[in-house]
């Protein structure tokens, strides 16, 4: 699914979290939003989300206009940054959440969503830990499951917040690889927030550096290591 | 692995950094047994001395009037009242306070307190003003036949607002202390605003509920002031439990005085049982809802 931000602009109260921003995201892309914090990329995901509201601008998806939909209508497979699994459920109930949400009439029988929720454990490589619950997983196993979760709902697009964040550098190297695998065998148009110039540049096929709100530069990140639009993206990049 | 420990070099005075001298331990250990005596145990040793001073027959007779069985009825129902209505007004409660951000949030929590900074009797006397016969509405109501002061309605406002805090209070660090994300994260799979309240948000506060409803039956079942206040004391009809106690003690009938409040306490240790074994059955759970 093809994104079109159109001028969008976000205040906190006096604070402008966005100044109005644009950005055109390539269907089936793998899109970075790299900046350090406080500079509205969370805010702009969670926009993109259904999580909060422009305070003018649009968002449009495959060129229809998306602003006012409903964080539900979106459905948009969301990775929180402290994954939000659902404590009280086991892994298995917390991928089948989204399928039994459904409306009556489009929700899945129980044979189907075992079907489903197994192939994805699979997806993830964790296909024996169905009836733990969250705590009783590492850092590493609640990230994929959160993955799972949010691929369950058969999502348009799906945006990750800060997804290795609190990962050591060797699992955050072994989920990098996952995620690309992920996203080139389902060719979902892909968002990710984080602060590493070295994840958004390794990983992504488009990164877009932004500060205080705005966005500096939008490029591959070849282009954007040859040449930095700005001197903010230059000492950004090099730091 | 091997079950034999590792040796250890121990010094003779060895003591692990977080234990204190034997002496201080003993100390510390007496002076909280010698507090809990006299505070809790003693208490209720004599009020159960006390009913049974003249045998178990002479105690339980006592409770055979009609007037004894009305007071416990009334304290039953009227506890049975306010303990789903507070549940449901404290919930909502909590949750709005840590679910929403608006202005005057700080002005409802203090609101919300309210009842616990103002004394009982107090309490009591506002309803009177604003629902005695004298008053507009109350006037009204008298007139119709349904009086509220002096009647079983006054009583459970009363005891609806003294016990309004307990619900909401448990749940506000708790839910505070989860935040919104895992609500988040139910919206963005598609669930509507009850379905997740009721498989996410109230999964996760279930623990503090049933201490906060428990609190809140505690002090429902005991409530003296507020009540004292708007029941007017009609042996009974508007008689409560602690009221009747009251009562029977001023008239020197102690037997029927300790046997009602043995029952009261009764009561009271049936919940704590209640929820310890309820702790004990879901051990598992309790531990697992607990972030790390």
């Amino acid at each position: 699914m093809q994104i079109e931000i159109d001028e969008i602009s976000k205040e906190f109260g006096a604070t402008a979290a966005l100044r109005p921003v644009s950005l055109s995201i390539p269907s089936g892309a793998l899109v970075a939003l790299l900046g350090p914090s406080g500079s509205g990329k969370t805010t702009l995901l969670r926009i993109l989300g259904g999580l909060e509201f422009p305070n003018s601008g649009r968002v449009l998806f495959d060129g229809v206009d998306a602003t006012g939909l409903t964080v539900q209508e979106r459905r948009a497979g969301f990775v929180f940054q402290s994954y939000a699994l659902f404590r009280h459920m086991t892994v298995f109930e917390n991928i089948a959440y989204g399928l039994r949400a459904r409306p009556r009439k489009s929700r899945p029988p129980e044979a189907e969503i075992s079907r489903r929720v197994t192939k994805l454990l699979e997806l993830i490589q964790l296909p024996d830990i169905g009836a733990r619950y969250p705590t009783q997983l590492s850092g590493g196993q609640r990230q994929r499951v959160a993955l799972a979760r949010a691929l369950a709902i058969e999502p348009r697009m799906l945006l990750l917040d800060e997804p290795f964040g609190a990962l050591d550098a060797r699992v955050r190297k072994e989920l990098r690889q996952g995620l690309r695998e992920i996203h080139d065998s389902t060719g979902l148009t892909t968002v990710f927030v984080t602060h590493d110039q070295d994840e958004a540049m390794e990983l992504a096929d488009l990164v877009v550096v932004m500060s205080m709100g705005q966005i500096e530069q939008i490029g591959r990140p070849a282009d954007i290591r040859a040449r930095p639009a700005t001197q903010f993206v230059r000492d950004f990049i090099s730091a | 692995m091997s079950d034999t420990p590792a040796p250890q070099f121990r010094p003779a005075n060895f003591r692990p950094v977080t234990t204190e001298s034997p002496l201080t331990r003993w100390l510390l250990i007496a002076s909280v047994v010698v507090v809990l005596s006299v505070l809790l145990f003693a208490p209720l040793i004599v009020v159960f001395a006390e009913a049974l001073k003249d045998g178990v027959i002479e105690a339980l007779a006592s409770l055979g009037n009609r007037d004894a069985r009305s007071a416990v009825l009334l304290t039953l129902m009227v506890t049975a009242l306010a303990l789903p209505l507070n549940a449901v007004f404290g919930v909502a409660a909590a949750w709005l306070i840590t679910k929403f951000d608006f202005r005057g949030k700080a002005f409802l929590i203090t609101l919300i307190d309210l009842p616990f900074s103002v004394s009982p009797v107090v309490a009591g006397l506002c309803l009177v003003l604003l629902f005695g016969t004298n008053s507009l509405f109350g006037g009204w109501m008298v007139a119709q036949g349904y009086p509220i002061i002096f009647a079983v309605p006054g009583i459970i406002l009363a005891t609806l607002f003294v016990t309004f805090p307990f619900v909401a209070r448990e749940l506000i660090p708790v839910m505070i202390e989860q935040g919104k994300v895992e609500e988040e994260a139910a919206l963005t799979l598609g669930a509507g605003g009850w379905r997740v309240f009721f498989t996410v948000t109230l999964p996760n506060i279930r623990w503090a509920l049933l201490y906060g409803v428990l609190l809140c039956n505690a002090r429902a079942m005991g409530e003296f002031g507020a009540v004292a206040v708007v029941s007017g004391k009609i042996r009974g009809q508007t008689a409560t439990m602690p009221i009747t106690i009251e009562m029977l003690y001023n008239e020197y009938l102690s037997v029927a005085a300790f046997t009602m409040a043995a029952l009261l306490a009764l009561l009271a240790l049936v919940t704590l049982v209640l929820k310890t074994l309820l702790e004990w059955r879901y051990a598992d759970q309790l531990a697992a809802t607990h972030r790390h």
